[in-house]
């Protein structure tokens, strides 16, 4: 039988999701035994080669290629799995929610303190660049979203456990610590 | 420098100062009486501006934050000037149901402003507020304090004109209400609508009967008489008073009896009625518990709303004095008690007893962790008890009667006499006083009320009661209640007039403090919202319940333990109206990515262009 194939990507996020997906340590060496990887920047697949099983995704939607990846991992994964405080809530990007976003590129190119040289006040509009969304979203409000594996970051321990559980078809350890935050 | 006053004049800085610190000299320099400093302070000069906060924080040696975080939790408090004539219209359920939509156009066109927003001359700001205790005579609304009922388009058209010509509030209108609302302290249009009067706290009354019986007695027998009596906490929760009264008076320490009428679950206006014909009998409760558990001092926590009655309160207590029903010696037996009044400043959440101690003190209206309790721990950390004025009242005839007397009436868990406030689509809303125990159809019978779709029972955070379930009673081991009623009519839009209404006044009353109530109150108003138009889906029913469900765990007051109810209670009696507005789809995206990039193109100038 072959085994499960994995997707994962990071959108608005820190990359500390992936971090902790590398913090299972030497059970790297079991997970590419149980499963094997497609697009992902851990082995650096840029496009979807085949179907996957499932789809790990870091971050939240803040411009128009993080919706395109989300929509591609959709379309390209049976289960998804939205790992993080970014991708459940939006996260700390999602703090500029509140302000307009006139107002955060403003203050980002050119008004605030650690703005350089920017005499002629030009703010990043190639064509060839994402466009920023209105605010930040969770990714379960573009598509739909099977699973939710909280924590900033999730803890490796609460990511082994899922993927395994998935693998297997066993339910899920899921301890009291590794949800406990505080 | 100088600042607008609330004439439209301006001011100078000095002579505000001057004015805030003889407000604050009223007051003893005491920063446990900031509520009435800002009460004051607003009132005088139309907000509490930041220059007010310096001067306040200063003269009574607290920080601006510590002012500052108490101004901006009341909703009566404004940071910018309101205008001349500021206009709270209630919008509660009850209020929507008869015309307020109407109210609201007729001000909007009268004025060329919109609710929200102040007009550019200064002369009038247009707000929103939660139930103002009218819900048996709406839409009503305040008018810098005054009560307008019963209010319709040609009303609106007057009242504008009459702010145009600049009269005083209280001179556009020359019809009072019945009994004590056309006293000359009072002078409001308030009806009382008292529709059945029962035996105990609508019944025959002679002012310090009970008191003078209570007196003759030891306090721990006045207690006794309570606790046999069976009388439980009229404001809905129904916690035995009497037991109450024994976990405060073996405490150690000075206690405290408080009345608890921020009446805010709207629906409900029955102490509006006991306060207006029954002041003199809720005081005399108070001294009665002061006496029994052994207090020197009481506080009646009113709320902003009822500020029409503040005037009268003063003369009920300088009456009782004057009686020596109340201040030193009470009936020369050697026994000191005195009450003064605390207003609120507009904060459902401040019904809840631990908040209302806060509030009391000055403080943000934020309930506090239990235990301790309030028996234990309450106003100024000392031992307080704190009833609904109902209660008190209900205390008054117990002691006068008798326990057993009083255990007669009602049902076994449920001993004594209600007070119903009932509005809604019936004939006679208004007030009624019942036996515990009636069932809502005998209650419908006696409103005047036919082709009801459901009844919703103890307001928002009760019960939607649907008709199969109508032969159940009002008591508190079936329907508790704290005297809410309102009657849904067939014709009424249960999840957009009610359901949507009680879930917007719990996201604005929220304080805030607890995570799940703060965020949760929000997301099921925006869940509702998708529901009325059409953009749920089958999987959003058993979510928000279950989302209802976390909230209620994880809250720490009552606010957040019930807000969810309405949505609930409708799931769980009214599932099929949910269910046809809800599509049978796996998943359903609101985004639009089209609109979400509008802003930031025209930011960064580019075209709106989306190579997928």
């Amino acid at each position: 039988m072959s085994k499960p194939i994995v997707a994962t990507a990071s959108l608005a996020g820190c990359f500390g999701c992936h971090m902790s997906i590398l913090d299972i340590d030497d059970r790297i060496l079991q997970l590419i035994e149980l499963v094997e990887f497609n697009k992902s920047p851990i082995n650096d697949i840029k496009t979807f080669t085949k179907q996957c099983d499932i789809g790990i995704i870091e971050g939240g939607c803040c411009n128009t290629e993080n919706i395109h990846v989300l929509k591609d991992f959709r379309k390209n994964c049976k289960i998804l799995i939205s790992l993080g405080e970014c991708a459940i809530m939006g996260g700390l990007p999602a703090m500029r929610n509140g302000i307009p976003v006139k107002e955060c590129l403003e203050e980002a190119y050119l008004d605030g303190p650690t703005v350089g040289q920017n005499t002629e006040r030009i703010m990043p509009n190639d064509p060839e660049l994402p466009i920023i969304l209105d605010k930040v979203y969770p990714l379960h409000e573009i598509v739909k979203i099977d699973y939710y594996l909280p924590g900033c970051a999730p803890r490796a321990d609460l990511i082994w456990n899922a993927v395994v559980a998935l693998v297997t078809g066993d339910e899920m350890k899921l301890p009291y610590e590794l949800i406990k935050f505080d | 420098m100088f600042i607008k006053h609330i004439t439209g004049n301006l001011i100078k800085l000095s002579f505000m100062k001057e004015k805030i610190i003889s407000i604050i000299g009223k007051f003893g320099k005491n920063s446990g009486r900031l509520m009435d400093i800002l009460i004051e302070v607003q009132s005088e000069f139309g907000c509490v501006s930041e220059e007010a906060v310096t001067i306040i924080a200063s003269e009574l040696g607290i920080s601006e934050a510590d002012v500052v975080q108490t101004r901006s939790f009341y909703h009566f408090f404004t940071e910018k000037p309101l205008g001349k004539y500021a206009v709270y219209l209630n919008n509660s359920v009850v209020s929507g149901f008869f015309g307020m939509d109407e109210v609201v156009d007729e001000f909007e066109n009268q004025t060329g402003i919109k609710f929200g927003g102040t007009s550019p001359d200064g002369l009038v700001s247009l707000k929103f507020t939660a139930c103002i205790g009218m819900s048996d005579q709406e839409p009503a609304a305040l008018i810098n304090s005054v009560v307008f009922t019963n209010l319709n388009r040609e009303k609106v058209r007057q009242i504008v004109a009459d702010m145009r010509a600049g009269k005083p509030v209280e001179d556009m209108f020359s019809d009072y209400g019945d009994g004590n609302n056309a006293h000359p302290l009072v002078k409001s249009m308030v009806k009382n609508n008292i529709r059945k009067a029962g035996p105990v706290t609508l019944g025959d009354y002679t002012l310090g009967t009970g008191l003078s019986k209570a007196m003759e007695k030891t306090s721990d027998s006045v207690i006794q008489e309570v606790r046999d009596s069976n009388l439980r906490g009229r404001g809905g929760a129904g916690f035995p008073t009497g037991l109450k009264w024994t976990f405060c008076a073996r405490e150690q320490g000075d206690r405290y009896v408080l009345c608890n009428a921020d009446e805010g679950e709207p629906g409900t206006f029955k102490d509006r009625v006991l306060l207006t014909e029954r002041a003199h009998m809720m005081f005399e409760g108070m001294v009665i518990a002061g006496y029994a558990i052994g207090a020197k001092e009481g506080i009646l926590y009113l709320r902003a709303e009822y500020h029409y009655l503040k005037e009268f309160m003063a003369h009920v207590l300088e009456d009782m004095r004057n009686k020596n029903l109340l201040g030193n010696n009470i009936l020369g037996k050697g026994f000191n008690f005195d009450i003064r009044v605390q207003f609120g400043a507009g904060a459902y959440v401040c019904g809840e007893e631990s908040a209302l101690i806060e509030s009391s003190e000055g403080k943000r209206g934020e309930p506090r962790n239990r235990p301790p309790f309030p028996v234990q721990k309450g106003y100024n950390n000392k031992p307080t008890i704190i009833n609904n004025v109902e209660t008190f009242c209900s205390v008054v005839k117990i002691i006068e009667n008798g326990g057993e007397w009083y255990r007669k009436m009602g049902t076994e868990e449920s001993s004594g006499t209600k007070l119903l406030s009932i509005s809604g689509d019936c004939q006679n809303p208004g007030v009624y006083e019942v036996e515990w125990g009636m069932t809502i159809n005998e209650m419908l019978k006696m409103v005047g009320a036919e082709n009801v779709q459901a009844v919703q029972v103890a307001g928002p955070s009760g019960f939607t009661v649907p008709p199969s379930q109508f032969n159940r009673k009002i008591a508190i081991e079936d329907l508790a209640t704290g005297g809410s009623m309102i009657v849904i009519g067939n014709h009424r839009n249960i999840i957009k007039d009610v359901v949507y209404n009680f879930m917007e006044f719990f996201e604005d009353e929220s304080c805030g403090s607890c995570v799940t109530c703060r965020s949760f109150n929000m997301i099921l108003t925006k869940q509702i919202k998708k529901f009325i138009e059409g953009r749920a889906i089958k999987s959003d029913i058993d979510n928000i319940k279950a989302w209802g469900e976390i909230m209620r765990k994880t809250s720490r007051c009552g606010l957040g333990q019930t807000s969810a109810n309405p949505v609930s209670s409708t799931i769980d009696n009214f599932r099929e109206l949910y269910e046809n507005r809800a599509k049978e789809l796996d998943y359903q995206s609101d985004f639009d990515i089209e609109k979400s990039i509008i802003e930031s193109c025209e930011a960064v100038g580019r075209e709106p262009n989306i190579h997928e």
